[in-house]
């Protein structure tokens, strides 16, 4: 084990699978002589080369497209988007292409490409660099959707992304870069598809994915200094979602609060209380409690923003809620 | 980029030097089995066998003939959703085609794709795309790869003319300029983006000079000379496969049917007057007239080369009637694959 960034097994994952398959390649903004936006693409191009580390103008949607095209021709395409919110602007590549090419050919043409990048909010960068759209891609059948909250979770999946045979989202976390983690020394890979127990206990659940998974465990471990014991069901794959272990805990302990940063209408913590609904209807001692982003653009102003975004104290109070405890 | 520079002024390709009398043949049974299939879809359509949408090539047949005569087998196409004709002219299967449109089993995507989405991955035949412009980045990507692996492919990538309005094609041909991509951008020019005149939605009227923003060679050939459009095409390929240069193409022609098949022909948008003067200009006729005057034709050589084709048609509609519709089970087929690495 060794303790790594996130950003530098991100870099990790990438190396290793552009050493072990050359026909993977990393396309996108700033990714080569820059080093990366953030700093995840740095040596990339040094090693591999301009025609593997791509540095593309300003062009989503043109370049999404072009991973599309190279990727039914049989290349393996990382695209990186400098933020999801940028990605808007292809969202018809990777709605209406990858996601729908190996249906509408009847299964001839698979499409192996991940798209890639921060998602969600960092830190006063208000309404249009603070959005987390993990709901909408998935949403959408033809799309595997991965948001892995540690640094081993994040090269593990991502070498599974970058070797799945499917169209992969996988969200990253602006302020998951910096943090640490222990990640093997050895090679591995882990399944897209599996969730993950980050914790344990018996008197709830918290079913959530990505940074929020960091956030859960805070959570679990000041209410563990009360005495009360959280399990953390870290999904760090939502499309396909792994029901099994949501419902194994929700079973166990009978009460479960889903955490996630996006916002409440539709969002991904709908889907999740509607599998409890219908598998553990009859193991529920009380309403599942939804923790999210206040239902409003991202404000700048840091007390505004602080009040909009999902937190340690909000989820606490959430818990002890489902709990029938009082604040 | 000084050997992209050698061809921007535009010329008409010339007429019908560079092909033999067989490939003149070939070229007219291919726009006639275009011709003659798309006439049973209508057929097909009003019976209501096709469903959905359904996009004619009537009138625009030169322009998928002409433009794959210039291909070599292991060559990519990439095109838009009225890709009926361009399918039959790479050389699939009518049954396939057929089946396909009927909604069946048999059809080249199970019948998961329909009139808009027609795909041969043996063919490269790259489907049918429905998405105005979107297919344009992917048809770059498939130069992208192309040259990633250092092959000598070219990617043929049609669209209609409203295409140069989007954002998409401006990216994707930027970049296919910026990084020198083996792709041939064949703009099929039919006047009309769906009821909009192209002088109402372009800027430029001579569509072809939009490569001039790209630095990009550039030609306009007449699209209702199969000839001069295989020609033309050629003069493209060649500079992809040989230079690594894209090349954008503007083929003019026109459609003599309506948008798809839920649309007027005329009476709105384009007169019924404006329909028959281009109507005069059929491209079969273009071409059946050069070889009778060359003596490769005759009314009798056109008659039976008329019956092979409705033959085939017939054979592709029996067989579409006889196949069975897909299984239910296949609904949830084809979202993945399973990952085999």
């Amino acid at each position: 084990m060794s303790t790594v960034t996130y950003r530098d097994a991100l870099n990790q994952a990438l190396k290793e699978e552009m050493q072990r398959d050359d026909r993977v390649f990393l396309m996108g903004e700033e990714v080569g002589v820059y080093q990366g936006a953030y700093k995840v693409s740095k040596g990339l191009l040094q090693e591999f080369g301009e025609m593997r580390v791509v540095d593309t103008p300003i062009t989503e949607l043109g370049f999404a497209g072009i991973g599309v095209g190279a990727a039914m021709v049989g290349l393996r395409p990382v695209i990186e988007f400098m933020t999801w919110n940028f990605a808007l602007l292809a969202i018809d590549q990777v709605v209406n292409a990858a996601a729908k090419l190996l249906y509408m050919s009847g299964g001839q043409f698979n499409i192996p490409i991940v798209f890639r990048g921060p998602n969600g909010a960092a830190l006063q960068l208000s309404a249009q660099h603070s959005q987390a759209f993990e709901s909408w891609l998935a949403h959408i059948p033809g799309l595997k959707v991965v948001s892995p909250g540690t640094p081993r979770d994040a090269k593990g999946l991502l070498k599974s992304a970058i070797r799945d045979d499917n169209p992969v989202v996988f969200f990253e976390g602006e302020m998951l870069y910096n943090t640490k983690g222990d990640v093997p020394d050895e090679e591995y890979v882990i399944p897209i598809g599996q969730a993950e127990l980050k914790r344990e206990g018996d008197h709830c659940t918290i079913v959530t994915y990505g940074k929020s998974a960091l956030m859960a465990v805070q959570v679990a471990d000041q209410l563990e200094k009360d005495g009360i014991r959280v399990d953390v069901v870290d999904l760090r794959t939502i499309r396909p979602m792994d029901v099994a272990a949501i419902t194994a805990s929700v079973r166990k302990t009978n009460r479960a609060v889903v955490l996630e940063e996006g916002w409440e209408v539709c969002g991904v913590g709908a889907q999740i209380v509607d599998h409890i609904q219908r598998d553990c209807f009859d193991d529920l001692d009380a309403p599942v409690i939804r923790v999210h982003q206040a239902d409003v653009p991202m404000p700048y102003a840091k007390n505004l923003e602080r009040a909009a975004k999902p937190d340690v104290a909000k989820t606490i109070a959430a818990v002890k809620k489902v709990m029938y405890l009082p604040d | 980029m000084a050997q992209a520079k050698i061809k921007k002024k535009a010329e008409p390709a010339a007429g019908s030097e560079g092909t033999t009398a067989e490939e003149r043949q070939v070229l007219l049974r291919s726009m006639l089995l275009q011709r003659r299939f798309e006439e049973r879809c209508a057929e097909a359509y009003a019976l209501g066998r096709i469903g959905g949408f359904c996009h004619l090539y009537i009138g625009q047949e030169a322009v998928g003939a002409g433009a794959m005569a210039a291909l070599r087998a292991d060559d990519y196409i990439i095109t838009t959703y009225r890709d009926h004709g361009q399918a039959l002219a790479r050389g699939l299967s009518p049954r396939a085609i057929m089946a396909e449109l009927f909604g069946r089993s048999d059809g080249c995507a199970r019948g998961k794709g329909g009139s808009m989405h027609l795909f041969d991955r043996s063919l490269n035949f790259l489907g049918g795309h429905g998405i105005v412009g979107g297919h344009v980045p992917l048809g770059a990507g498939v130069g992208f790869a192309i040259k990633y692996r250092g092959g000598d492919q070219v990617c043929l990538c049609f669209m209609g003319e409203s295409v140069v309005n989007t954002g998409a094609f401006h990216e994707a041909l930027n970049m296919a300029s910026l990084w020198k991509l083996p792709v041939v951008f064949l703009i099929e020019n039919n006047r009309y983006g769906m009821g909009t005149a192209l002088e109402r939605a372009s800027s430029i009227h001579d569509i072809y000079l939009r490569a001039a923003s790209y630095d990009m060679p550039r030609a306009y050939v007449d699209g209702q000379d199969v000839l001069a459009v295989r020609s033309a095409t050629l003069e493209a390929v060649r500079r992809a496969r040989t230079e690594s240069t894209p090349t954008l193409l503007e083929v003019r022609t026109y459609r003599f049917m309506g948008h798809s098949m839920s649309d007027a022909v005329s009476g709105t948008y384009r007169t019924k007057a404006e329909l028959e003067e281009h109507m005069k200009r059929d491209p079969i006729m273009v071409l059946r007239i050069q070889m009778q005057e060359a003596g490769e034709i005759d009314d009798a050589g056109m008659a039976k080369l008329d019956e092979d084709v409705k033959a085939i048609v017939q054979d592709a509609w029996d067989f579409a009637e006889a196949s069975p519709e897909p299984p239910l089970e296949s609904l949830h087929e084809d979202v993945l694959v399973e990952t085999s690495t």
